[in-house]
């Protein structure tokens, strides 16, 4: 069963295109990957799905709701997170503080005015950002400045707050860019764990192919906007329609 | 203690006791001698360190922890000063009916000022709350809303004052002057004469000093809890914020009312100490003096802005009483000319131009000490520290050779 359904789905930016007509559909507990050249339109299809973009046309449903108009914290409460491509964490505060809000968000909702309780107080949060921490080998690191922590860490960190938000689809952008491949190969594991032990799907928008033929159970290419092709990785690598898209058109060549 | 933490606690007890003793803390030179000038402890004063303390703990909670820099501030400051004279002209001279309604219509304009103003970050949400302080500033110093009405609301440049003709429906026939409940008058002091040394103990600051610290204790429950760490979460990373499903806006609009609620509070108190209210208190300088204070003392720290604000009081009333005549009675041993010289060189420094002196005091503080006055505390303790434990360490090994035998 589909638990994101786009349909029809387009963006114009002025004269330029970039997404048309876009349909995709995202089955539930699988990791999905959109691959496309630069300039294809995956950065924006996944911000039309976070409620950063709004599309022009089409409809983009989550468990049969619409995110459409929706706010992006308002999208995250109904069960989607987001990995950035440049880590986005609390960098001020300490590991432990940025797990914690985490926590907090998915214990008291998009707001709750908590002022004069102690953080110390709330055992159930601190027991469960710990536990969190612990499980993502975090937790001889949760004193420091998340800002402090390596490329690796700081994405570990991010996935890591994503996670504790029970998220029914967790989307990446890129996790593994810029970085160093021991780093790479740790990112892969780590995903490889998640999508083992946890019931969770996963949309991933990714250059590395060694990440995507890692990871994937499905793969959409996009170009130019639109989706060329869907089918598993041991197809997508022989496609003669993905070589095109990815080396240049053959008239190009000619 | 009172679900503080042990650290937090130490320094309420710190801040209590220096308080209680602020009297003579603030009287070290016995009256008449040459350093008199620069005792603190006269009751006009002590107030002034307390109240803007109030005012620079609210800034705090909204620019220390969020990094939201409101330029218009001092608005709220007016409205509780505003709003405590009508409740003397209205009722009688109890302070508490005006403190009350000082905190709840300040609350009402945070809440307006900050819907409006939070719509936009940065420089531009700093210019949209200078643009309302300023319109509201207009509008008190000429009455506009209480001429449009055909009646008096803020009596324009005059200032609002408490008239005989005025209702004061509970008044007796003893008041005169605000009091607290009808116990005591806030202008009372008792003079405590020591040898040489005076020390005044003033109603006022001790009424003032005791919301200082309820202020204070609440700013330490509002750094320490979930809230406050959302708010400092805003100032790390709001694109994170939205993104793990919290909605930042009502987090900064909390902040912002209650760190309006904490001005009104303090404006209140300055027209409980004296049943005056003026538009100036609403200009765009006294937005800036609480930015300074702020800055000056540590922003984001607990302790800083009390500290800042004091600084800050204590130039503005010291140095700028400094004169000619004070000048030249401190450099009278030295022979004409270079007494002449001395008092020249330091003239532009003091008196009217403290400004200069606090200027380039805070230029220091902020390329020195970013911290404010809270880090350069941090240092000296840390080099303190620092030869402390060599100390601990020489002894160590002197007790090893000592006595090698223990090892």
């Amino acid at each position: 069963m589909a638990i994101l359904e786009v349909k029809n789905v387009g963006k114009r930016f002025g004269g330029l295109k970039a997404l048309d007509n876009v349909n995709l559909s995202i089955a539930e507990n699988t990791v999905h990957a959109i691959i496309g050249p630069n300039g294809a339109g995956k950065s924006t299809l996944l911000n039309c799905l976070i409620g950063k973009l709004i599309p022009d046309t089409g409809s983009v449903m989550f468990d049969g709701q619409s995110v459409l108009g929706r706010k992006p914290f308002e999208i995250n409460q109904m069960g989607i997170s987001r990995v950035f491509q440049t880590p986005e964490i609390f960098g001020d505060l300490t590991v432990m503080e940025n797990m914690l809000i985490s926590c907090f968000a998915k214990r008291d909702g998009a707001f709750e005015l908590n002022a004069l309780a102690s953080v110390a107080s709330q055992r159930d949060v601190i027991e469960k950002a710990e536990h969190m921490l612990e499980d993502m080998k975090l937790m001889d690191k949760r004193h420091m400045h998340a800002a402090a922590m390596s490329r690796g860490d700081k994405r570990r960190l991010e996935i890591s707050m994503c996670l504790a938000q029970d998220p029914r689809l967790l989307l990446l952008d890129e996790p593994t860019a810029g970085m160093a491949r021991a780093d790479t190969n740790n990112t892969i594991d780590l995903l490889k764990q998640i999508k083992e032990e946890r019931n969770i799907t996963i949309a991933i928008i990714e250059h590395d192919m060694h990440v995507v033929f890692s990871l994937a159970e499905r793969i959409t290419v996009l170009a130019q906007g639109t989706p060329l092709v869907e089918d598993t990785p041991e197809k997508i690598k022989g496609h003669p329609k993905v070589r095109e898209a990815y080396l240049g058109e053959s008239q190009d060549a000619a | 203690m009172f679900g503080i933490g042990k650290r937090d606690s130490t320094l309420l007890i710190i801040v209590a006791i220096m308080a209680l003793f602020a009297p003579f803390i603030l009287n070290p030179f016995p009256t008449g001698s040459a350093m008199a000038q620069f005792n603190a402890g006269y009751p006009d004063l002590m107030q002034r360190f307390v109240i803007f303390g109030i005012f620079a703990i609210g800034f705090n909670l909204l620019f220390g922890l969020t990094g939201y820099l409101s330029f218009g501030h001092a608005a709220f400051l007016g409205i509780g000063s505003y709003a405590v004279v009508w409740m003397y002209k209205l009722l009688d001279y109890n302070v508490i009916p005006g403190l009350f309604l000082a905190v709840i219509v300040s609350a009402i304009f945070a809440l307006a000022i900050g819907f409006i103003s939070l719509r936009r970050s940065g420089i531009y949400f700093s210019i949209l709350t200078l643009a309302f302080a300023q319109m509201m500033f207009a509008i008190s110093y000429s009455d506009l809303i209480g001429r449009f009405l055909g009646t008096t609301i803020t009596n324009g440049e005059t200032g609002l004052q408490v008239y005989t003709s005025d209702p004061q429906i509970l008044i007796d026939d003893w008041e005169s002057v605000p009091h607290l409940l009808g116990i005591v008058e806030m202008r009372s002091t008792y003079t405590l004469d020591a040898g040489a040394w005076s020390f005044d103990f003033n109603a006022g600051y001790y009424f003032c000093a005791v919301i200082l610290l309820i202020m204070f204790y609440l700013a330490i429950r509002i750094f320490r809890s979930p809230f406050g760490m959302m708010l400092r979460a805003v100032k790390s990373n709001q694109q994170r914020m939205n993104y793990t499903g919290l909605n930042t806006r009502p987090y900064t609009l909390a902040a912002f009312v209650i760190s309006g609620m904490y001005a009104g509070l303090a404006g209140g108190l300055l027209a409980s100490m004296d049943p005056l209210a003026g538009a100036e208190r609403m200009q765009w300088t006294a937005s800036g003096e609480v930015v300074l204070m702020t800055i000056l003392g540590g922003a984001g720290t607990l302790i800083g802005p009390v500290l800042g604000a004091g600084f800050i009081k204590y130039f503005e009333n010291i140095f700028a009483k400094i004169n000619d005549n004070v000048l030249h009675s401190w450099f009278a041993i030295l022979p004409d000319g270079m007494e002449d010289f001395m008092v020249t060189i330091v003239h532009p420094f003091v008196g009217k131009g403290w400004n200069l002196t606090l200027g380039l005091l805070f230029m220091l503080v902020v390329i020195f000490l970013p911290g404010g006055l809270v880090e350069g505390g941090q240092r000296i303790g840390r080099v303190f520290r620092r030869r402390d434990r060599n100390a601990g360490s020489v002894e160590a090994d002197a007790a090893k050779q000592r006595n090698p035998a223990a090892e």
